[in-house]
């Protein structure tokens, strides 16, 4: 059988959705976030909610996530996410509202609000992009950075006695009674991409339900920062995050 | 069993060359392609089109959201 004889409409089984807009993303090849906002981008399809989602967008490679996916959109100052999505989530109760953040947004300056939002068991929901380092500003430690992982600001690896410890903030999060939902997941082989899709769509319906904050943390690689090929920032994440930061869910209610 | 017979088509302007596609895929479909696109990446495509099954696990794991899958059952 012909390839041209397969490639027809009536044979489409799976491709783009339609929540996502037409621009190229400006993430480095094989970067994670992209898995992500397709991930997103098919739940949001799927229970036709597209008219009714806010997202709330980080300082962090992902700031301009609102050029990716077709729906209303507001910017936060770094770290602030949760703050703004809980004011927005009382304002309009029957909106899904997100934040997307990545871990130097989150777990460090954005740490506080987090906190707070979820301990306030606000309506929303954050998407957690852990890769254990400032993509955007160039590749400096964060909260995340493993035990002597070598990055831009820890040339000679993390030193805990000087840097503190890798923060597992979203064992933190699990513990206060406002979250409903908090899980890790990941998006490196396609069976990793149909669970963070469950997940997705289980969170989106809790808070579609207003039953609380959920929380999806996603281990996820950043390859030009750790310098290594998209394929070998798979393996190293395996190898190196799950350890420290295993897969699952930690609370679910 | 049934048996079925997928093809990919890849945006090819879209795609990075990340490569993340070929890794996936179960049956050694993909391969990057010699030649590049406008932005300069090796992009992928169908290097042994006979052996695709339309499973979508590139299409899956392709951050670009560059691959649509084409199934038929024979
Ligand atoms: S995963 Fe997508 S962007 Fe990467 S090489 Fe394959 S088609 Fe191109
Ligand atoms: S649909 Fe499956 S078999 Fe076909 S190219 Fe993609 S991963 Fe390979």
């Amino acid at each position: 059988m012909d390839v041209k004889d397969i490639i027809k409409k009536e044979n489409f089984v799976y491709g783009k959705s339609k929540v996502l807009t037409d621009n190229p993303m400006h993430y480095c090849p094989g970067c994670t976030h992209g898995v992500v906002h397709k991930v997103l981008a098919e739940v949001i399809e799927e229970l036709d909610i597209q008219d009714k989602t806010i997202g709330v967008s980080p300082v962090g490679c992902a700031v301009l996530a609102y050029n990716y996916l077709d729906i209303d959109w507001h910017e936060a100052a770094h770290g602030r996410a949760p703050a703004l999505a809980s004011a927005i989530n009382r304002l309009y109760p029957d909106k899904f509202v997100f934040t997307y953040q990545g871990d130097g947004d989150l777990a460090s300056i954005g740490a506080a609000e987090i906190m707070h939002a979820c301990n306030r068991g606000e309506k929303q929901l954050t998407i957690f992009i852990n890769n254990a380092i400032y993509g955007m500003t160039g590749g400096q430690m964060a909260p995340t950075t493993l035990e002597g992982m070598k990055t831009a600001t820890s040339p000679y690896g993390r030193n805990v006695a000087l840097h503190g410890y890798p923060l597992q903030i979203t064992e933190l999060i699990a513990q206060l009674p406002g979250t409903c939902y908090v899980t890790r997941q990941s998006a490196h082989t396609p069976g990793a991409v149909r669970k963070l899709k469950q997940a997705m769509l289980k969170a989106v319906k809790n808070t579609l339900e207003r039953k609380g904050t959920s929380f999806i943390e996603v281990v996820a690689t950043c390859n030009s920062g750790w310098k290594q090929s998209p394929v070998d920032s798979n393996k190293w994440m395996v190898e190196n995050m799950f350890p420290k930061y295993p897969l699952g869910d930690m609370k679910d209610i | 069993m049934a048996k079925s017979r997928g093809a990919i088509e890849v945006d090819v302007e879209k795609c990075k060359g990340c490569a993340l596609c070929k890794e996936a895929c179960p049956t050694k479909v993909i391969d990057l392609a010699k030649e590049v696109n406008g932005k300069g990446y090796n992009y992928a495509y169908m290097a042994n089109p006979e052996a695709c099954i339309g499973c979508t696990s590139c299409a899956l794991v392709c951050p670009d959201s560059v691959i649509a899958v084409y199934k038929v059952t024979l």
